[in-house]
């Protein structure tokens, strides 16, 4: 049990958790994430380790509401607990001076740039941050991005903030901008959106690694369920990744299997909601977010 | 009682669920047997001096020993002489091959059929599993700690039998649950997880200490154990690792698994218990699953369970090759499973949307021995056939797990990947050993918990000449 010091929403239908978790905390690196259960008969899911502090033995996992298990893991509160966190796992970000790095966070995929631009910015590069949401709410960790990098540019797809459109629209903007050139690019975030990122930077020939998200279920290269096809050869994302090329990643096999179990997950949530327990917790957080933003 | 007399007592039976009722449930296959049926198939034991079954076990157990105590109606002495060798029986006397190892050599077999050791091994530890509050009495502390990596077969013998010694142990699991493969592997059918539980709480009583969600390789590697966490030894039995896929189109679409996800999903993360998990599987009424060993059983038996008709199952070879246990290919026919011999998947099909709609296969023949010894099968030109399914499972093995060894290089390593051992089970770093799947590949329960045992004796000599 994994005793939860701070719950916060960050965003509508985002929460960030600090949990104590010592053993992780000492082991993360930027790359990193663990893999999280809820309750007895949940399911295990990844999520990145967006920051941690070895010193309080505490890591921060922010978390985006999707389907039942994230919906659980945002009704806690701070003093309760996570049933299980495994990790730290995967590769961790191959941290090394490349001049000018552009960091490409879209939504919750924020939370996997983060760590990544400190440890960049801690060797040298230049680092700029492009983050992106829905509208103004829906932008995170702006503030603690800009303690870290050069510039950061918040996005918004209504305009309501910052640039008005897409992350790769001012992604764009940048690679072009020749006073500037960007030798980097390193991003997380919806599929859709890292794909479009791969797009811009391949016609410029910029090094561009994306972190992947497929469905996992150990986290430790047991089941190969999370299997995703890099430059056509089959890689587990656990075990080899969770960050490739982008260049040379398939996305929309990606994409498709990430729909592998959308119906019966829609089901599972449709339950939970169902259950009175969950919906009080559950409204009892959300209070919190309504009062928090007014 | 005259051998004669022995002799004439024909092999008793395990009693089980009938096959039609059993292919829709997930409880156990073997009942068990009665006192007086173990009692009488204990009496067909010849009592032989020189008994070829013990030699037969893995694990050393006293095979004619614990049988005559069973013949005599002393089951606390029959348990005592088993706990003294073997201190997972009730998971042996169920997934064991007995039928290549002790009861293999037993002299009953010659002339039909051997000694039910398997059955009898089971009945012991069934009965000491309800009769005895503390399996095992830990003995004064030794002072000494060892770490184990991973809470499988091989790693709970091995701190069994250092526990025994008296030396203090913890156990290191990457999953949210003791047990391995006997967990997310074998399934509920063949080893009630009750059982594992049992067992593993028998250790845990003992003093062996279980952390879960602990990843070596990752969460700390070998070294800060050694150097770090205070341990004196380490045993490295992380399992076997990434499972192998057989390379052909399609391998990406969705009811593609390999036996590892399939059979985690089901059994380790509840899938089988439907709306009771939340972890789904993909629903299907038409499974093929390709391989010829344990897994391969226990995942086309599994898809039966959760309704798949047919559930076929594909080997490239003949039946006389598969490595399975005899008992699972019966039991698999016997619920309905249809089984496709000489038959190799060559393409999975779509249907269009990303789903698998079927599976190409080709018909083989038998050539040549191959390196394994086995005859070579060699596909039959223009004979390609089409099964028809929606999930398509390949349980073909598994490759070493890179995760440990990788952020320990100095762990000398065999061209696959696998850890070197000496004869008591040491790496090429003093104090640290190795055993199970890391060491040998995919092997058997047995097999790992033999080498659980090799180490754990290994690992008390190193501590005792003050390692």
């Amino acid at each position: 049990m994994f005793l939860i010091h701070e719950a916060k929403w960050l965003a509508p239908r985002v929460r960030q958790l600090i949990v104590e978790a010592p053993r992780v905390a000492s082991h993360h690196q930027p790359g990193h994430f663990v893999i999280v259960r809820c309750h007895y008969d949940g399911e295990r899911i990844p999520l990145t380790i967006a920051d941690s502090d070895p010193k309080a033995g505490t890591i921060t996992l922010v978390i985006q509401i999707v389907g039942a298990t994230t919906e659980r893991l945002c009704a806690l509160e701070a003093g309760e607990h996570v049933l299980d966190i495994a990790g730290p796992l995967g590769k961790p970000t191959e941290i090394e001076k490349f001049g000018h790095v552009v960091l490409v966070g879209g939504g919750v995929g924020t939370a996997v740039i983060y760590p990544q631009a400190g440890a960049l910015k801690s060797v040298g590069n230049k680092v700029t941050a492009v983050i992106g949401g829905r509208s103004k709410a829906y932008v995170i960790l702006e503030d603690e991005l800009k303690a870290v990098c050069d510039a950061v540019y918040p996005c918004t797809d209504d305009g309501s903030y910052g640039y008005g459109g897409f992350v790769t629209g001012k992604l764009e903007e940048l690679v072009n901008d020749g006073s500037n050139p960007v030798d980097a690019v390193l991003t997380a975030g919806p599929v859709p959106m890292m794909k479009a990122v791969a797009k811009v930077t391949r016609e410029k020939s910029i090094l561009t690694i994306a972190s992947l998200n497929p469905i996992m279920v150990d986290g430790t290269g047991m089941c190969g369920g999370c299997r995703v096809t890099v430059d056509g050869k089959q890689r587990f994302a656990c075990v080899h990744g969770p960050e490739f090329d982008a260049h040379k990643v398939d996305f929309d096999e990606l994409t498709d299997r990430l729909t592998a179990y959308r119906d019966q997950e829609e089901a599972t949530w449709a339950r939970l909601r169902k259950d009175p327990a969950h919906k009080c917790k559950f409204e009892a957080a959300e209070r919190e977010l309504k009062e928090s933003t007014g | 009682m005259k051998p004669a007399e022995r002799m004439k007592i024909p092999r008793q039976t395990m009693p089980e669920q009938e096959a039609e009722v059993r292919a829709r449930n997930f409880s156990e296959v073997n009942l068990g047997m009665a006192l007086e049926v173990a009692r009488r198939e204990a009496d067909r034991c010849l009592r032989c001096k020189d008994a070829k079954c013990v030699p037969g076990c893995p694990v050393d157990v006293d095979i004619a020993g614990f049988i005559a105590a069973i013949a005599d109606g002393d089951l606390p002495k029959a348990a005592d002489i088993m706990y003294e060798a073997n201190v997972l029986p009730g998971i042996t006397g169920r997934v064991c091959p007995q039928e290549t190892q002790c009861e293999e050599v037993c002299v009953r077999a010659k002339k039909g059929s051997a000694v039910a050791i398997g059955y009898l091994e089971r009945f012991v530890a069934d009965w000491a599993r309800e009769n005895r509050e503390q399996i095992f009495t830990p003995p004064p502390p030794t002072g000494k700690a060892v770490a184990i990596v991973g809470s499988g077969p091989a790693g709970l013998t091995c701190a069994g039998e250092l526990a025994k010694k008296g030396h203090e142990v913890t156990i290191f699991e990457a999953l949210h649950k003791p047990g391995g493969v006997l967990v997310y592997g074998i399934p509920e059918f063949r080893l009630p997880k009750e059982i594992v539980k049992s067992e593993v709480d028998a250790l845990r009583q003992m003093g062996v200490k279980i952390e879960c969600n602990v990843i070596i390789g990752l969460t700390y590697t070998v070294t800060e154990l050694l150097e770090k966490e205070g341990f004196d030894a380490v045993f490295i039995a992380n399992g076997a690792g990434l499972p192998i896929f057989q390379g052909i189109p399609g391998e990406h679409l969705k009811g593609v698994y390999s036996a590892n996800e399939y059979l985690t999903r089901v059994n380790l993360m509840g899938a089988f218990k439907g709306e009771g998990s939340d972890t789904p599987v993909i629903k299907s009424t038409q499974v093929v699953v390709v391989g010829g060993g344990n897994t391969a059983m226990d995942a086309v038996r599994t898809a039966r369970r959760l309704g798949a008709d047919p559930a076929t199952l594909v080997y490239r070879r003949s039946r006389a090759e598969m490595p399975a246990r005899i008992e699972e290919i019966k039991h698999a026919e016997e619920e309905g499973v249809v089984l496709d011999i000489l038959v190799n998947p060559v393409e999975i099909l779509g249907d269009g949307d990303g789903w698998v709609r079927g599976v190409v296969c080709q018909r083989m023949e038998l050539g040549e021995p191959d390196d394994s010894g086995r005859r070579r099968p060699v596909p039959i030109p223009g004979s390609e056939f089409e099964i028809p399914c929606q999930i398509f499972v390949e349980a073909i093995g598994t490759r070493a797990n890179p995760l440990l060894t990788q952020s320990t290089p100095e762990l000398k390593l065999n061209k696959w990947g696998n850890i070197e051992v000496d004869e008591h089970g040491m790496t090429s770093i003093p104090g640290v050993f190795a055993g199970g799947d890391i060491v040998r590949g995919g092997a058997t329960v047995i097999l790992a918990m033999g080498d659980g045992k090799v180490a754990a004796s290994g690992i008390h000599d190193y501590l005792s000449k003050g390692g």
